[in-house]
């Protein structure tokens, strides 16, 4: 199988290459690591697009996505990934589920281990409920997103569609925009692309600037004109409906005069500069659509392809001790 | 009566350096003290050799746990009014003070507010009748200047200290964590450590506005100092308090998410610690105390922020401040000034030193006696402790209150 063989650039083999038992974020991951699952990623990429979209490699595997926070793509992502790779796929919302009921995070956790599922998916809105979940549960767990903390397969999305667009990662100068504060996409990603070696800045407003932001080893800007100069990856975060009136900017038209995405600002950006939003976007907030819908600069829906990919990947590699696969049991 | 006398003691009374003396019990007050006089009838506990020095008094606890404050030396325990029906009526005083009688006294503190809500001052001549022994704004702060100028001023003339909580509601409100590198990494909800600085200094001027009375139950930042420390200078009549979470800790201890080290207010910077360590040696913090908030799985096993803030502190308070002595910030004389004579003072309560005629509170004590601090096997309610697995010196071999031995 083509997973045990020997990596060309780390020497390494087998589990040796990915040795985690789960995937609760981009912190905690050698730079290796995740140049590994982008290396697996292509495969699927290249599935994706054949006519057949079908490997059966989890097959007879279940993979629970518990997701306790509302997800549309997200969830669909994941849902087609196990399932193109054979997996029984079931989803259980929140909405839906006895968390509503009072019933604690914990015994959910339990109740899902008791089904025996052997890969775990999981969103929730508060940070660190991945990890609480992880360390109770005998099956790898996959981190769809916890809170304002991590949200690993965006950024390793985000990172491949980089990736194959530029060729490396390495000295790229990416500016990531936008609500800093409240998003788990721009840590992840901050993580992931300064263990890339990529030149980060982020552009926010003073009020949705973390504190000591630059311990993660990037620029912060307020100007956004200044932040975006020569930039070869412009990545746009959403902004959420309620932040925008009063709590952390007075209003969305100051918000777009300020830190809207449009083609002038864009101008700034070095020529071949590639646009980026992990979506749902707020057209004519954080984006223009013109913009957005620029096949030539924006990458989103190839953002969107890409996740499957990269979160087949993550499947594949997560369950592949349970699968006894040769070099990984 | 019959006669109890303590020989071969190593004596930290509270006023001066340890010495080597008997003490005599009877009637449940020190009789004699240093070189005594041993009735024939006396019943005689030999210490060995071993500290002989006060039951601490604990300002500031959430709940009555008798195991944990007997695990700790813990004789006398300063109960904090956010209970389940808030300590804002004579009646619940009356009861909460006649709770722990007779091996551990609780002495309650009224409610500075009706139901803590911050807005109507409550009833705290009726409650000191009962047993309050102070008021305290519990767990929150007064956001209000005016209802917290007219608490100190009611309390003030009763002679009624008011315990404090110092952090501005409006930075702190829905955060969980200092702001700072570990808070945004882990993307936790933060505020800024000058929260806590900037509740000190209204507080501290509505104080002297007023002439009370006001002890800030724990101080934890450098800013924080600073402000108590001009307030001193000042005149102010004020005080404060640490847990020893805040002297060994940083924010550092919440990394992975454990939600035993979520507490209020949270952790702090590794600089704010170093402070904190330097207010002790310096003489700013007046009281070392607990905190103890034993809390179980289900406040605690759950995402960080939606965890109970608190922790499990009253066995492990005595354990850890023995290390401020071992490291050579303190001298056992000051150590012991922290843990019972401040606090009694501060409430208004005759203990804390032991000398002739105080109540004989006090517990025996091997300070090199090692163990390791576990969060499955502390007597305590709950094993809420931050320091799972950490190695301490110190245990307590006897504890005596009211001249009674307690097991």
């Amino acid at each position: 199988m083509s997973s045990s063989r020997t990596s060309p650039s780390t020497g390494l083999t087998g589990a040796a290459q990915f040795p985690h038992r789960h995937l609760t974020g981009i912190s905690g991951l050698q730079p290796h690591e995740i140049a590994f699952l982008l290396d697996e990623a292509e495969q699927w990429v290249d599935l994706n697009r054949s006519a057949s979209k079908h490997d059966d490699r989890l097959a007879g595997l279940t993979q629970i996505n518990a997701f306790f926070e509302n997800s549309t793509r997200t969830l669909l992502s994941f849902e087609i990934a196990g399932k193109r790779l054979g997996a029984d796929v079931v989803n259980m919302h929140a909405a839906q589920s006895s968390v509503k009921k009072g019933e604690t995070l914990i015994d959910t956790a339990v109740t899902l281990n008791a089904m025996r599922a052997d890969i775990i998916v999981i969103r929730h809105s508060s940070s660190g409920a991945v990890q609480l979940i992880a360390d109770k549960v005998d099956c790898p767990v996959l981190n769809a997103g916890d809170g304002w903390h991590e949200h690993p397969t965006q950024a390793l999305l985000d990172a491949l569609t980089i990736r194959r667009r530029f060729g490396t990662i390495a000295g790229l100068k990416v500016a990531i925009c936008g609500d800093v504060l409240h998003s788990r996409v721009a840590r992840s990603n901050i993580l992931a692309l300064t263990a890339l070696a990529a030149e980060v800045r982020v552009i926010a407003p003073p009020t949705l600037t973390p504190t000591a932001i630059e311990r993660m080893g990037v620029t912060p800007y307020t100007d956004f004109n200044q932040g975006i100069a020569g930039v070869d990856v412009v990545m746009m975060l959403r902004l959420q409906n309620e932040r925008m009136n009063g709590g952390f900017i007075p209003s969305p038209r100051e918000y777009h005069a300020l830190y809207g995405l449009t083609p002038e600002r864009l101008e700034k950006a070095a020529p071949h500069a590639l646009v980026m939003h992990p979506g749902p976007m707020n057209r004519g907030v954080e984006i223009d659509s013109s913009v957005a819908d620029d096949p030539k600069r924006s990458a989103i829906t190839e953002q969107v392809e890409m996740g499957v990919a990269v979160r087949m990947a993550c499947l594949d590699v997560l369950t592949r001790r349970r699968r006894g696969v040769e070099g990984w049991a | 009566m019959s006669f109890r006398a303590i020989i071969n003691a190593e004596i930290v009374s509270g006023l001066s350096a340890p010495y080597r003396g008997d003490i005599l019990v009877n009637e449940g007050t020190v009789q004699q003290i240093g070189a005594i006089d041993i009735p024939a009838d006396a019943e005689i506990l030999d210490a060995k050799g071993k500290l002989v020095a006060p039951g601490i008094i604990d300002l500031g606890v959430f709940a009555i746990d008798k195991p944990a404050f007997r695990a700790g030396g813990i004789t006398r325990a300063a109960l904090m009014p956010d209970q389940s029906l808030p300590l804002d009526d004579p009646g619940l005083i009356q009861r909460a003070a006649a709770s722990g009688k007779p091996e551990i006294w609780v002495h309650p503190m009224a409610a500075a507010t009706r139901g803590l809500k911050g807005l109507e001052i409550a009833e705290f001549a009726l409650m000191q009748m009962d047993g309050a022994v102070a008021v305290s704004t519990g767990r929150g702060w007064i956001a209000d200047s005016g209802v917290m100028q007219r608490v100190l001023a009611y309390a003030a003339p009763l002679g009624l200290t008011v315990i404090a909580h110092a952090e501005d509601d409006g930075l702190t409100r829905g955060a969980v964590a200092t702001a700072g590198e570990t808070a945004t990494r882990l993307g936790l909800p933060h505020a800024p450590a000058i929260a806590e600085a900037m509740a000190i200094s209204r507080d501290v001027y509505l104080a002297e506005l007023t002439g009370a009375s006001i002890h800030f139950r724990q101080v934890t930042t450098a800013a924080g100092f600073a402000a108590i420390r001009a307030a001193k200078a000042r005149g102010v009549k004020v005080s404060c308090g640490i847990t020893p979470a805040h002297l060994n800790l940083s924010d550092i201890a919440m990394s992975d998410f454990r939600t035993f080290a979520h507490l209020s207010p949270p952790l702090r910077d590794e600089s704010d610690r170093q402070a904190a360590l330097e207010a002790i040696a310096d003489g700013t913090i007046d009281v070392l105390c607990s905190g103890h908030d034993p809390r179980g799985p289900e406040d605690k096993r759950l995402p960080f922020a939606d965890a109970a803030p608190g922790m499990a502190g009253a066995e492990t308070l005595l354990a850890l401040s023995l290390g401020l002595v071992r490291d050579d910030l303190i001298d056992y004389a000051r150590l012991f000034a922290l843990l019972a004579a401040n606090p009694a003072t501060i409430l208004g309560i005759d203990a804390g030193v032991l000398a002739v005629g105080m109540p004989a509170d006090l517990i025996i004590l091997d300070p090199g006696a090692p163990w390791k601090i576990d969060t499955a096997r502390l007597a305590a309610r709950a094993g809420n402790t931050p320091f799972d697995g950490l190695p301490v010196q110190g245990k307590v071999l006897h504890m005596m209150k009211g001249g009674q031995l307690i097991s």
